[in-house]
């Protein structure tokens, strides 16, 4: 079966060929030294002079907020990176058109063994492709936005002279996503999880001349760390129990695990439930839930394509996935997923209520995302995980739309991001405007539209499941969906009508090149058209033609989903018109309400548009306590009490006594013969007084 | 008048009787031919150096005793033997460019070595007492003076002064300690001494002390070693090369057999002298050694320190002790010999330098040079895969099986801190601007310097020689 192989391995065969061109290009413009060298030289000369402008890259450095790109000529062989790349992932993108077709409709499931991966002791594991319906899913949701960003990001990093090294990080990030969507042990999915997340840290950071990118770039691969650590854990203890991490095995062994105890911290927990959690954990660090959401908005300091393929579509829902992978393990966990649901519900509404008062476009629709992903594990914990994946896979389409529409609003302003200097700019970019309305159709849940069937699911899911959580989850998705629709709305007002706040911009603003407004089109023929297609597989009565074995769902539950009151059927569109009137009066009518509003509630209007402070908590109870021990290690520790009786300290003793010992050298014959005799005086004397007799 | 049956039976002693008559040969060729003849006198020296030690190796290989048990020849003898007339020929072939350089290209010098050579054969060969101070004698008259060859060198002079000093008042130790042993035991042969001496008493062990001490001194161990630095540094370089090769050797060699053959019933005794100048001898040699900007001064000091790793193996007082002697002293001499080949590299057009300073990246001016030296460095640092790690290895595994640890351990750290200023030169070579080029290598330092930089590598992957025929020279003293 050469069809996955090549779905699988075309973009690495890209990545690595972009990455070649990339380095010939950074060798001939560092003829100097090596590339990598060259490239810290700028980050380090450029660290400590934020503020000063300097001749060359000052712009650069003096607004942060904006995306900038470095001057200097491009590198050679863009072109050519650019349509290797774009071509090969247009190659995969259909091939998993059709295997999407040929898996989930015509049940063609397969499992091939590629090599033998890991072998030691008890620990056997195979690299292998398995692919299933649930697979089928991810793997044209990853190629089909992967390759629209490629061709998108041609126009978007039009004037950026790295860009064989963005198209090389583009492309090895879908090969890693593709890696851990066809995973058939925890152990290869953690691979590409972790590729994933290592892709993400390069792209994030991909302006690597600003300091706030590379900070965000940490921030995001150390969160994630804290959610892998999770990960990890769930790794072990399962494979302590089943002695595998084969998917087939450590199914067929969950009924004997949830039987059984673990013993941690002096308690007894049960073993299926502490898995399921610590596997839940690592998804909620890669898909932001609440607590390890921080990294996803500062990770907009990524160019835009990246923030549309990575941070909305693609790798952020590999939590999710990994969710509806396990289900036959969720399934067995009750406690697990009262909890994924309790976190998916309040992630949910937490951040649809931050989104309320953003200003920075790319942070609205990240928080947007952050409140979607919420929305899925909401599905998940109530055990609807095809509706989950139905969410999932609409909202790759409108998500990635907004945000590469909003990537064509920031190129028309020159890098202008605030949304409260934009305004009225429909007349000057109205394709770009009916794409972005499009999306916020589809986001907000318009009849028909995409997100109607998805979203309104998962609020159905919710009402009916049995998760002790459910009415929590009901109300919480309920109400994040009037103010998803408040939110998106403002956007698009705020953008888009009203009159414009920067002249300047305004007249300047044009429409974006064919290259980047195509694939807007397909999106928004996605967003309208993915829900209404494909309902009945995914939330309606062909569930289990389509997925068969790839989730273990309980059936009864999207039974009960079909006869619910109506009033909760139309409950979320209710929603969604209020949500769009209460924005229509805000920012059309009298926009003046906003205004009075936030100055009347100050306290309320600063703790949403601080984030619920969850920076500032974490930079107090963590960050400041970790820094403090980190330094008392490194200055203490290490640089006082290792060093300096270590290495530093025996150093200067031996110096100390070897300027002594030198000494003794005088060049005096006496002294020489002197030293003679005392020895052979004290060797005479330890025998007469300590010496055996 | 004797016999010719009786002639016949000092066959073992054909090796020494010919370097004799030879030596007296070249002294006349160099008399009667005078400056001219240096070149033929040295060529011979070397030849009739390896023609004896051809001889050495064809004795048959059972233990001999002649004169009343005053001469021995056995594995052990033979072996050493090889080692200093090895030392001895490469020392005189290493000589022949350095004096040209110098204006002091005399016949003296390899006659003198040969005559020295011979010292160290009767010294290997001992079996008494009086046979040890001629021997020891021999050898010492004729380094005195090598060592102020240079005479209208005030430094060089100075050297040979010292060294003669001080080499008087140990021999006067030595001799002072010979008489005490004979006082208390009747006799002077080794065999007799070990029989008559039992478990030994006060006045015997201070005889022992005595006699240890003068024998300390001629291997430079502390605290006898105090005329080494001066010595080094003063002698021609290819004196001080001498020096550091063949007599150590030699007074190694008399060392072990001293202790061995004639004291095994006071083990415990001279267990004590030995471990207490092996541990001030590796740790002086460290920390002394670090403070030096000359190299040939630090090479003394680096001598010291592996005097006193050797004594270790000694210390240990085991067959496998001795044989880790007989290895160190074999991976020694290659190892001392291939870095004082790099040390009489060291010239500039206006002559030869000695600061440590002016090797400084040597890397860029001589790639060669700087590699095969930095190699002999580490080995003498005792860095594997390279041989002068093997050599420590087998003395400390010997210190451990006799259950020296805290020997063993202090051991290792002193060659610890040893290894700094051998490290220090390789950064210096490495990472530091160039100084000023050396000239080109003459061809047989560079001969000298690549074949004991191939033995260094050459030991990690065919050790047994070397092994094999130490184990069996040890065994014929036990």
């Amino acid at each position: 079966m050469g069809l996955f192989h090549a779905i699988v391995f075309l973009p690495l065969i890209g990545a690595i060929i972009a990455g070649l061109i990339a380095l010939a290009g950074a060798r001939a413009r560092h003829p100097g030294g090596s590339a990598a060298s060259g490239a810290e030289d700028h980050a380090h000369d450029h660290g400590p002079h934020i503020h000063q402008p300097l001749p060359e890259h000052g712009a650069v450095i003096h607004d942060t907020h904006d995306e900038s790109h470095t001057e200097g000529p491009p590198a050679a062989g863009s072109r050519l990176a650019e349509i290797i790349t774009a071509g090969l992932l247009m190659i995969a993108a259909g091939l998993s058109w059709y295997a999407f077709v040929s898996v989930g409709f015509q049940g063609n499931t397969a499992r091939i063994a590629v090599l033998n991966f890991i072998t030691s002791g008890d620990l056997k594991i195979d690299w292998a492709i398995r692919v299933d319906s649930l697979t089928a899913v991810m793997l044209v949701v990853v190629t089909t936005v992967s390759a629209l960003v490629h061709l998108y990001s041609i126009g978007y990093m039009a004037d950026d002279p790295h860009r064989p090294r963005f198209f090389s990080y583009l492309s090895l990030f879908t090969f890693f996503m593709l890696s851990l969507v066809t995973a058939d042990n925890l152990v290869q999915m953690f691979f590409g999880w972790e590729g994933v997340g290592l892709a993400s840290y390069l792209l994030i950071g991909f302006w690597y001349q600003r300091p706030s990118a590379n900070a965000a770039a940490i921030k995001a691969f150390v969160v994630n760390r804290v959610g892998d650590f999770g990960f990890a854990i769930g790794i072990f203890a399962l494979f302590m129990l089943a002695k595998s991490t084969d998917f087939e095995t450590i199914f067929a062994a969950g009924p004997s695990i949830a039987g059984r105890n673990i013993h941690v911290f002096g308690h007894d927990f049960n073993a299926l439930t502490l898995i399921c959690l610590a596997l839940f954990m690592g998804a909620m660090g890669k898909s932001a839930q609440l607590f390890l959401h921080t990294w996803l908005p500062d990770a907009m300091e990524g160019p835009t394509p990246v923030s549309a393929l990575i941070h909305a579509a693609t790798m952020v829902t590999a939590g999710v996935f990994m969710v509806a992978r396990l289900s036959p393990l969720f399934e067995m966990a009750p406690d697990a997923q009262t909890f994924v649901m309790f976190i998916g519900a309040s992630t949910a509404l937490f951040a649809a209520t931050v989104g309320l008062v953003q200003n920075d476009i790319k942070r609205i629709i990240a928080y947007s995302t952050c409140s979607q992903l919420g929305y899925m594990f909401v599905a998940m914990g109530a055990g609807a995980y095809s509706v989950g994946m139905f969410h999932l896979f609409t909202h790759a389409f409108f998500k990635a739309l907004l945000f590469l529409g909003s990537g064509s609003v920031i190129l028309a302003m020159h890098h202008e991001q605030d949304i409260r200097n934009m305004g009225g700019l429909w007349r000057k970019i109205p394709f770009t405007y009916a794409m972005m309305t499009i999306g916020t159709l589809a986001l907000t849940g318009f009849p028909l539209f995409a997100g109607y069937f998805s979203k309104d699911a998962i609020i159905e899911a919710a009402f009916v499941s049995k998760n002790p959580m459910a009415l929590y989850g009901f109300l919480c998705t309920v109400g994040a969906a009037g103010l998803t629709s408040f939110y998106s709305w403002r956007l698009v007002f705020k953008t888009f009508h009203g009159k414009p706040h920067d002249h300047h911009h305004y007249e300047a603003a044009h429409e974006s090149p064919k290259v980047m407004l195509i694939p807007l089109a397909v999106l928004a023929v996605g967003a309208v058209v993915a829900g209404y297609l494909f309902k009945d597989v995914f939330a309606g009565h062909h569930i289990h033609e389509f997925f068969r074995d790839s989730i273990r769902q309980d059936e009864g539950i999207i039974d009960a989903m079909h006869h619910i009151a109506p009033w909760i059927g139309f409950l979320p569109t209710v929603m969604m018109v209020v949500g769009f009137l209460v924005a229509y009066l805000f920012y059309i009518r009298s926009p003046q309400i906003p205004v009075n509003l936030a100055r009347e509630h100050d306290v309320l209007y600063r703790f949403l548009l601080n984030k619920w402070y969850f920076d500032e908590i974490y930079d107090f109870i963590i960050v400041r306590p970790l820094l403090w021990i980190g330094r008392l290690l490194w200055k203490g520790g290490d640089g006082w009490l290792i060093d300096g009786f270590g290495p530093n300290g025996i150093s200067a003793r031996v110096l100390d006594a070897s300027r002594n010992v030198v000494r003794l050298q005088t060049g005096y014959l006496y002294h020489y013969a002197f030293a003679m005799l005392i020895g052979a005086a004290a060797l005479i004397t330890w025998f007469s007084f300590a010496g055996p007799h | 008048m004797m016999l010719p049956a009786e002639l016949l039976s000092l066959k073992p002693l054909l090796p020494e009787i010919t370097l004799a008559l030879g030596g007296m040969v070249l002294l006349m060729i160099g008399a009667y031919g005078g400056e001219r003849a240096t070149g033929v006198v040295n060529g011979l020296a070397v030849l009739l150096l390896a023609g004896v030690a051809g001889l050495v190796v064809w004795m048959p290989a059972e233990k001999v005793a002649l004169f009343n048990g005053s001469f021995i020849v056995d594995l052990f003898a033979r072996f050493m033997k090889v080692l200093s007339l090895a030392g001895s020929a490469i020392a005189i072939l290493m000589s022949l460019d350095y004096m040209k350089g110098a204006g002091q290209r005399r016949f003296e010098y390899p006659v003198l070595v040969v005559f020295s050579t011979l010292g160290m054969l009767v010294l290997v060969s001992a079996g008494d007492l009086i046979a040890l101070y001629l021997g020891l004698e021999l050898m010492s008259l004729c380094l005195y003076v090598l060592a102020a060859f240079h005479r209208e060198n005030v430094r060089a002079s100075e050297a040979g002064l010292k060294y003669f000093v001080l080499g008087a008042l140990s021999s006067g130790m030595l001799l002072y300690g010979c008489s005490l042993i004979y006082g208390f035991t009747g006799t002077v042969t080794f065999t007799g001494i070990a029989q008559a001496a039992g478990q030994g008493g006060v006045g015997l062990v201070f005889g022992l002390v005595f006699l240890f001490a003068g024998l300390c001194f001629k291997v430079s161990a502390v605290p006898f070693h105090m005329w080494t630095p001066d010595v080094y540094e003063g002698a021609p370089t290819p004196v001080t090369t001498f020096f550091a090769a063949s007599p150590k050797v030699a007074a190694i060699a008399i060392f072990v057999r001293v202790a061995i053959d004639a004291f095994p019933g006071i083990a415990s005794q001279w267990q004590q002298i030995l471990v207490f100048v092996s541990l001030a001898s590796m740790l002086l040699g460290a920390f002394a050694a670090i403070g030096q900007t000359n190299i040939k001064r630090l090479m003394a000091y680096s001598s010291i320190g592996h005097m006193g790793f050797a004594l270790i193996g000694l210390a240990a007082g085991t067959a496998e002790g001795v044989q880790g002697v007989l290895v160190y002293m074999g991976i020694y001499l290659v190892m001392t010999l291939g870095t004082f080949a790099a040390i009489m590299s060291m010239r500039r057009a206006e002559g030869p330098v000695e600061e440590i300073a002016d090797l400084a990246g040597l890397s860029r001016t001589n790639p060669g040079m700087a590699f095969f030296f930095a190699m002999l460095l580490f080995s003498l640092a005792g860095i594997p895969p390279l041989a002068g790690f093997f050599a420590k290895f087998y003395v400390f595994l010997a210190a451990i099986q006799a259950g020296l640890y805290a020997l063993a351990v202090i051991g290792v750290l002193a060659s610890v801190v040893g290894a700094f200023y051998y490290l220090r030169i390789v950064k210096l070579m490495y990472f530091d601007d160039p100084a000023q080029a050396f000239v080109p290598m003459p061809g047989m330092l560079k001969a000298v310097f690549g074949v004991s930089g191939l033995l260094n590598i050459a030991f990690f992957i065919y050790p047994a020689p070397l092994v094999a025929t130490a184990a069996a020279a040890a065994k014929s003293l036990f």
